[in-house]
């Protein structure tokens, strides 16, 4: 393998990374803040794609598609939160699972009901399409570079918010002592409704960025909820850090073993055995990464509290 | 469009379905002389599959209802594109519903799951999509008919287009599953090139970066793919993204009428292989695409196509020999005496089609997509099983 | 996590309470439909009754481990699926007649169910111990997703090792026997299966009123008191965990052979799901949750289904009401509310 397509590997496995963050990002949040599983993440993450489709579909316009998936997630997360997250977060992880559980089942049956069982259309806006040619002669995907920025500064957003805004206080404050900042008068009841939102609003970027250059149909979120769920873990449940980190480790470990594991089997087998068995081989190597770093951290690369 | 479409499915939906006005007709007619077939069609109308097996429905039941046989009555049931909900479904079909003929399934691990208990319980099975090899082989019973293809038949196909058209070095990547093994062997098994590059990916996988960088660095002269569903989709946009200028050539799983629209214009160009195609030039296949089109309002797709001519091979049975003499009613099937929307079409000693399968091109007809013929890949094309077979 | 609010399994000695009543009116309910169903000559109901008897088994299992030692496991089907693997994989080179290994002694596999069982508990519970030892250094949501992450891997696994199947399964064309019942008439092989299960909630209910199933409950409640009167919490989870696995296990085992097939779809993230639904639909923590969960499951699936191809919309709204409202679930609502 040349070093010119080992180092475009690895800026794959970084955009795939940057990518998972991204939905990664909105889950850790409200874990870290209102102390929540949230299995329905995933399925805001459809929304947002469903809702750029088909602003995108009706107006020809991808950019109000964009604009369109994040207010539609960030809506349908605010409702959720009002309506059934708020019951939850005094109960026990396992009530938690359940209920988020039914929300997947509610969300994509209902989605399925709207929009019928075909996949929808959405493909890269013209300004973005084609590819670009980088230091050291690598032809890279315009769009896939603007998911690597958007990845990016959705990660130094989130630094400052949490970091030097009056809600990240509130937000940091929460998070250590929730009867304090009760007791301080802020309203907590619109705090955890404006996390959630936020989170969910960064999963539909999401959704609607990766349906962009994947599919858009129903049960889109499910396999990206567990990559995500295995992100912040690695990273640390509640850790914009960890988080950040995490999915760039699982990204390049995804990418890495899907490219290196195949040719270092042939090394000492038949080809199509080889190829075959590193590929089984590199879909379970982000489930041992993972294994591995729980086993030697119990709680996560930086995570907090379990 | 979705509006129709949910239309559709509620009217479907009931789980007994008397076809058209059956009972009515048959107490007025008095005659009849046929034995009733009741079929249970097994089929995937939930969850991400559920645009497959609902083209084989509404494909199947288009043929029943323009036949307007009262003795034919069709059971519908969603499998949720689950084996073990298969197997219980065909439970319940065979026991309590006393069923004579199953079909439907789009799976091939949900064929396997319930084709050999079905069969042995000695009732007839009639594919209009699965056909894995284990079936086709060692496996393949008197009672199972595959009115579609061999699964590696397409694949095939793509492998002698490869080897028409001069291609020195392919490129071939498939996911890593029983099916996508089976699809790179088809394809070697007629490509007589060099294989560049063989890359398995994941199953359900829907970023492909990684291997679209790999196809590039290999400098092939074409890239062959075989990935079903929604990583089909998510491929061809990316690999679109990626601007490579490889020729691409692939079974029509990835390019059929029910996800070419969600693919966009960057299909058009793509060779795929497929053993009917809208633009046949018969006269069933304009009458099956007219009236498809009419009743629904969409193009049919390939697995609409393959659920017509099952139900209409059926109903040709039913005419020749009663259900209730099951050996009367098999020879009745083999002899597969329909027109087909394929043109030629006949059962080779397996009981798999033995027909002609096709290079088509996407193409875009006055903005929509959709496929043409270009050329034929193989004649009177069987499969590679049949020798195994013993029955 | 706060795991002390699912309402606690209690010993009890005294006069048949109203949970008692309940549980024996719900085995009671699962015989009396089975075998009208057998009187009614309608073999599918009796099927259906098997499948209740048989994740109930499997619910059993997880309820071991989540009711009573309140660790939530999301990948209880890697048991589930390994049991029903041995029970394919013994059952293909029997039939076949391939040897599976020669040495050190030729071993041809086993038609036989109850050597069959044997294996599959065997290997689910080493299974669990291997998981377990390592899941179990973590607590709270890192525990529920580092089992997610082995069933994942796992299923993968299973997904794309060829040599059985991978993704299409394996089909077993007769079903396994036992010894003096001729398993393919569907009332014989639903009476095996719920033997099976009381046989497992007896289990079941006798570890929970032993020494061990006290120390197990007091793991949940409270640690520094287990450790002060000098039990490792560790070791009662993980001995617990592997008997759970093992009873899933053998669910598994058996539910290979009432679909005649095993697939990796018995290994996946959404059949761990739905043994979590069937113990909260049950109601957490009671012995015949599983029962009553699975049952209840089971039904609506077949109702709801036939009524909408949407159905799993209506399923979710109600597994959401269930969880905010009615806590106890069937059990609960049964017994009339809150638990004791």
């Amino acid at each position: 393998m040349s070093m010119i397509l080992l180092i475009e590997q690895l800026l794959n496995g970084i955009q795939s990374g940057l990518m998972l963050f991204l939905m990664a990002a909105g889950l850790t949040l409200v874990f870290g803040v209102m102390g929540l599983i949230n299995l329905a993440h995933g399925s805001l993450y459809m929304v947002g794609a469903f809702a750029c489709a088909g602003v995108a579909a009706a107006t020809g316009s991808f950019w109000l598609g964009l604009a369109a998936s994040i207010a539609a997630a960030a809506a349908a997360g605010a409702i959720v939160e009002v309506a059934v997250i708020r019951r939850l977060y005094a109960r026990d992880h396992l009530d938690q699972v359940l209920a988020t559980f039914a929300l997947i089942l509610i969300f994509s049956e209902g989605t399925r009901w709207l929009y019928g069982s075909f996949p929808l259309y959405l493909n890269v806006p013209a300004a973005l399409s084609g590819s670009v040619t980088l230091p050291g002669g690598i032809q890279y995907s315009l769009f896939r570079l603007a998911i690597i920025g958007a990845g990016l500064a959705v990660a130094v957003g989130l630094f400052l918010l949490i970091g030097k805004t009056r809600i990240g206080v509130q937000v940091r404050a929460g998070e250590a002592d929730r009867e304090m900042i009760a007791g301080l008068g802020v309203d907590i009841g619109r705090l955890y409704t404006l996390v959630f939102a936020l989170g969910a609003a960064l999963a539909g970027l999401a959704g609607a960025l990766v349906g962009t250059i994947q599919s858009v149909q129903v049960g889109m979120g499910e396999p990206v909820l567990i990559l995500a769920f295995v992100v912040i873990v690695i990273g640390g449940i509640g850790s914009i850090k960890g988080a950040l980190i995490g999915a760039l480790l699982v990204g390049l470990t995804d990418t890495m073993g899907r490219v290196l594991l195949p040719p270092l089997f042939s090394l000492f087998m038949e080809t199509s055995a080889a190829t075959s068995i590193g590929a089984a081989l590199a879909s379970m190597a982000i489930y041992i990464l993972m294994a591995l770093v729980l086993v030697v951290r119990p709680g996560g690369l930086f995570g907090a509290r379990a | 469009m979705t509006g129709s479409k949910t239309g559709i499915h509620r009217e479907t939906r009931m789980t007994r379905y008397l076809t058209t006005t059956a009972l009515a007709l048959s107490m007025i007619g008095g005659a009849a002389m046929a034995e009733p077939v009741k079929v249970g069609m097994i089929t995937t109308l939930s969850g991400g599959g559920a645009s497959l097996g609902i083209d084989t429905r509404d494909g199947f039941m288009l043929a029943v209802e323009e036949a307007g046989n009262p003795e034919l009555e069709v059971v519908i049931e969603d499998d949720q594109q689950k084996p073990e909900i298969a197997v219980q479904l065909s439970d319940k079909m065979i026991q309590s519903e006393d069923v004579d003929v199953l079909t439907g399934i789009v799976w091939s691990n949900l064929a396997m799951a319930v084709v050999p208990g079905a069969t042995r319980q000695g009732k007839f099975y009639l594919s209009t999509n699965a056909a894995p090899s284990q079936l086709a082989g060692k496996g393949c019973h008197e009672n199972y008919f595959s009115v579609s293809y061999q699964n590696d038949n397409l694949h095939e196909a793509a492998g002698a287009y490869a080897t028409n058209e001069g291609f020195g070095t392919m490129f071939i990547m498939a996911p890593n599953y029983p099916a996508g093994q089976d699809s790179l062997a088809g394809f070697k098994r007629f490509y007589e090139g060099e294989v560049a590059s063989e890359v398995y990916t994941q199953l359900g996988q829907t970023d492909y970066a990684a291997e679209i960088a790999q196809i590039r660095d290999s400098g092939a002269d074409g890239l062959f793919f075989f990935l079903p569903g929604g990583m089909g989709i998510s491929f061809m946009k990316q690999w679109a993204e990626a601007g490579i200028d490889m020729p691409v050539v692939g079974p029509a799983f990835s390019f059929s009428q029910d996800i070419l629209p969600a693919i966009g214009d960057a299909a058009i160009g793509v060779k795929n292989t497929a053993q009917w195609s809208k633009d046949i030039d018969n006269e069933a296949n304009a009458h099956f695409v007219e009236a498809f089109e009419a009743k629904y309002d969409r193009l049919p797709s390939l697995y609409a196509a393959q659920g017509y001519d099952t139900a209409r091979l059926l109903l040709a049975a039913m005419d020749k020999a009663d259900i209730s003499d099951a050996d009367a009613f098999r020879e009745a099937l083999r002899a597969a005496e329909f027109d087909s929307v394929r043109g030629k079409f006949s059962f080779g000693p397996n009981q798999h089609p033995v027909q002609d399968i096709y290079v088509r091109e996407v193409v875009s007809e006055d903005g929509t997509l959709t496929n043409k013929i270009v050329a034929t890949a193989m004649e009177d094309r069987g499969d590679a099983y049949a020798e195994e077979c013993k029955m | 996590m706060s795991a002390a609010e699912i309402p606690a399994p209690r010993a009890r000695r005294a006069a048949p309470s109203r949970e008692t009543l309940v549980n024996a009116g719900l085995g009671l309910a699962l015989l009396v439909f089975g075998l009208g169903a057998w009187l009614l000559d309608e073999p599918f109901l009796i099927t259906l009754a098997t499948k209740v008897a048989i994740l109930a088994i499997a619910g059993a299992g997880l309820n071991l481990v989540l009711g009573y030692g309140g660790l939530v496991s999301f990948g209880h089907a890697a048991y589930f699926g390994i049991g029903g693997y041995t029970s394919g994989i013994l059952a293909h080179h029997a039939l076949n007649y391939t040897p599976m290994f020669e040495w050190p002694f030729l071993f041809e596999g086993s038609t036989s169910m109850p050597l069959i069982w044997l294996f599959a508990m065997v290997l689910g519970g080493l299974a669990a111990l291997a998981i377990g030892a390592l899941s179990l250094r973590t607590t709270g949501v890192y525990f529920i997703m580092i089992t997610l992450a082995f069933g994942q891997m796992i299923f993968y696994f299973a997904i794309s090792w060829p040599a059985y199947g991978g993704e299409d399964g394996l089909p077993i064309y007769v079903r396994n026997g036992f010894p003096g019942l001729n398993t393919l008439d569907p009332i014989q092989f639903f009476a095996l299966a719920v033997a099976v299960l009381f046989a497992v909630l007896g289990l079941i209910s006798m570890l929970a009123h032993s020494r061990f199933g006290l120390a197990l409950q007091a793991a949940r409640q409270n640690r520094q008191r287990l450790m002060a009167v000098g039990i490792r919490p560790g070791g009662v989870l993980l001995v617990a965990f592997v008997i759970s696995g093992a009873i899933t296990a053998l669910a598994g085992a058996l539910y290979a052979d009432l679909n005649r097939f095993v697939s990796p779809s018995m290994l996946s993230w959404h059949l761990s799901g739905e043994l979590l639904v069937f113990l909260i639909l049950g109601g957490t923590g009671r012995l015949f949750a599983p029962l009553a969960g699975a049952g209840l499951y089971i039904t609506l699936e077949h109702v709801l289904g036939g009524v909408s191809d949407y159905w799993q919309f209506y399923f979710g709204l109600l597994l959401l009401g269930v969880v905010l409202f009615a806590r106890g679930g069937v059990i609960g609502f049964l017994t009339g509310g809150r638990h004791g």
